[in-house]
């Protein structure tokens, strides 16, 4: 479980980048963190894994308070994958670049091969294992951060933009995967632009805006919530804009999933045709 | 008039047998504004940076064909000539920033064009308003966010009035806000100025109403070269796994339960005007 207790942050040069957030995530929940540039959702997730510390305020993982743990610590538990992946990669090849983290973490020869193998894979990289990581495509290389920290299966996994990069084949392998890891349990916690993502994913949503968390819900509150969503320069998903649109058809206000819609639009259809037929 | 021609081009990165770009063929109209799209890795990037000289000037390997953008030709003329007519916003905007802060990031591509002081100003000024980042101006590049990078970057390119400006998927940071007003501000200079844009972009819904033309590469090819609409509902691209837009694939979808629609949409405002129609005439 993470607790955030009224927690605050400035950075050195004085922007104050966090003011009193206070948000619980429990075990398994599956989340997603949207808001402006420049709302703080970089700079909360960081505090995550004890990169940065609070100013004010704490931060529990699993009852631990990140003021009194080494990053080392909290990364066992906490999987953050950056935004910018050049901030992350430093190794010779993809393959070492696996490997490092769960070296450190002290998992034996076979374990690290095997999980290197599973991780390239996983991710569409096994044919550039031997390749240096500065050699790939920026889709490719965020997908290189992504599996460096999955290779070690933490409990929870922050991801900053995961799509980054990805084209719609690659979003839509890593949402099932991100998927399937949050019904075994494991918490994941990402901040994305991509709405449409959001809308696929189906998380609960924080919304940032102006440092601060402006709203929590579900995808479908959050991203049929208009105003909320023009605070953090967000705007509804395709679905959802459409469906404001026919709103005098009678059709509903709240809808952010394709295959709903299709079904309300055949249900429409269709009654127009039985009220012919009468 | 053409503004790129690039003929039986093939590139392949030092120390790599397989080649990142195969036989390319492609001519681009001044006044053209094309998304450049395909799976990642497929060689966008790469065709990008043999438009403004990076290759073969500064990344090795081996190049044949031709490639003439603005009238030079891009192997004979020093990346510096290039610039002035190219504008090229990176796929990382941190490797584009350098300055010690925004204000003088902008500043320095005018300043290496020789513009004077005052027009400089100006210039800057201006692309800081309409990045929305007036407010960052003093400060430094590495301590902002990713998306208030990625917009001074932005700024960079648009301050310095190229006449064909690349802009490798300039929106992976930006909020969707921000995405949308970036579309609008070089749409607008596109139909006001005849700015000739390339623009690399894998989320299709948001810009496929500005764009004259969709290009799709795949493992080093071009795939398929059309106006948005065509391309956006053809089998192959659908095959290719290109992201087409939610409502695209909405009346895809209702079109296979039995629904027809008219013409495929890219836009709410289409699709909802057919829905509106069908629903008339039943
Ligand atoms: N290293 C830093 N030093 C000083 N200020 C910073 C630093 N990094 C970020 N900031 C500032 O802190 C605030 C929050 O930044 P943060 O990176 O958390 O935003 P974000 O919500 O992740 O935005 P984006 O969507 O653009 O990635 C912004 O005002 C930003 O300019
Ligand atoms: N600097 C580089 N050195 C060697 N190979 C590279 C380099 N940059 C990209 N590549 C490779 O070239 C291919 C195309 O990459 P790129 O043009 O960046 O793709 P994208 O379409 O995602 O922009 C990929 O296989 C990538 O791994
Ligand atoms: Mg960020
Ligand atoms: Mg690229």
């Amino acid at each position: 479980m993470i607790e955030v207790e009224n927690v605050s942050f400035t950075y050195p040069s004085g922007v104050e980048a966090l003011k009193e957030i206070n948000v619980k995530i429990n075990d398994a929940d599956f989340i997603a963190i949207i808001g402006e540039n420049g709302a703080g959702k970089t700079t909360f997730i960081k505090h995550l894994n004890g990169i940065l510390k609070p100013t004010q305020g704490d931060i529990y993982i699993n009852g631990l308070n990140t003021k009194k743990a080494s990053i080392a610590e909290l990364s066992r538990d906490v999987g953050l994958v950056f935004q910018n992946p050049d901030h992350q990669l430093f190794c010779e090849t993809v393959e070492d670049e696996i490997a490092f983290g769960l070296k450190n973490f002290g998992f034996n020869k076979d374990a690290i091969s095997e999980r290197v193998t599973w991780a390239l894979n996983l991710l569409d990289l096994t044919k550039y294992g031997k390749v240096s990581p500065f050699m790939l495509s920026g889709g490719e290389r965020k997908r290189v951060a992504l599996a460096t920290i999955l290779a070690w299966d933490p409990k929870i996994l922050v991801l900053d933009e995961p799509t980054i990069g990805q084209d719609f084949h690659q979003k839509d392998k890593l949402r099932q995967f991100i998927v399937q890891l949050n019904s075994q349990g494991r918490t994941v916690i990402m901040v994305t632009h991509d709405v449409e993502f959001v809308a696929d994913c189906n998380p609960k949503v924080i919304v940032m805006s102006n440092n601060r968390i402006i709203a929590t819900g579900s995808a479908r509150e959050v991203l049929t919530n208009f105003d909320i969503l023009a605070k953090a320069s967000v705007l509804p998903p395709q679905i959802t804009q459409l469906f404001i649109k026919l709103s005098d058809l009678g059709l509903p206000q709240n809808v952010i999933d394709l295959y709903e819609a299709k079904q309300l639009i055949i249900d429409l259809t269709k009654g127009r045709l039985n009220n012919e037929g009468l | 008039m053409s503004i790129v021609e690039i003929r039986n081009l093939s590139y392949s990165y030092p120390g790599l047998n397989k080649p990142a770009l195969i036989n390319i063929d492609l001519t681009i109209e001044k006044g053209d504004f094309i998304i450049l799209t395909g799976p990642s890795g497929c060689g966008k990037t790469t065709l990008c940076r043999c438009l403004n000289g990076l290759i073969p000037h500064f990344y090795n390997g081996d190049l044949t064909g031709d490639v003439i953008v603005t009238g030079l030709s891009v192997k004979d003329n020093p990346t510096s000539k290039i610039a002035q007519h190219v504008g090229f916003v990176f796929q990382n905007p941190e490797n584009q920033l350098f300055a010690l802060s925004v204000e003088k990031d902008i500043a320095f591509g005018l300043e290496n064009l020789a513009v004077p002081r005052t027009e400089i100003r100006k210039q800057v000024d201006h692309a800081l308003d309409l990045l929305g980042i007036t407010n960052l101006r003093d400060n430094a590049p590495y301590e902002l966010s990713g998306g208030q990078k990625q917009r001074v970057a932005i700024a960079c390119i648009l301050a310095m009035h190229p006449e064909l400006m690349i802009l490798d998927e300039p929106t992976s940071f930006l909020d969707p806000v921000a995405a949308k007003n970036l579309f609008e501000i070089i749409y607008a200079l596109n139909k006001e100025l005849g700015l000739t844009i390339i623009l690399v972009e894998h989320r299709l819904d948001l810009l496929c109403t500005y764009a004259n033309r969709v290009i799709i590469m795949d493992e080093g090819k071009v795939k398929a070269d059309g106006i948005p609409r065509d391309i956006l509902s053809s089998k192959e691209v659908l095959s290719l796994g290109i992201g087409i837009p939610k409502i695209t694939k909405l009346y895809l979808e209702l079109k296979a339960s039995g629904i027809h629609l008219g013409d495929p949409p890219i836009s709410v405002n289409e699709i909802a005007q057919e829905i509106r129609t069908l629903m008339l005439n039943d």
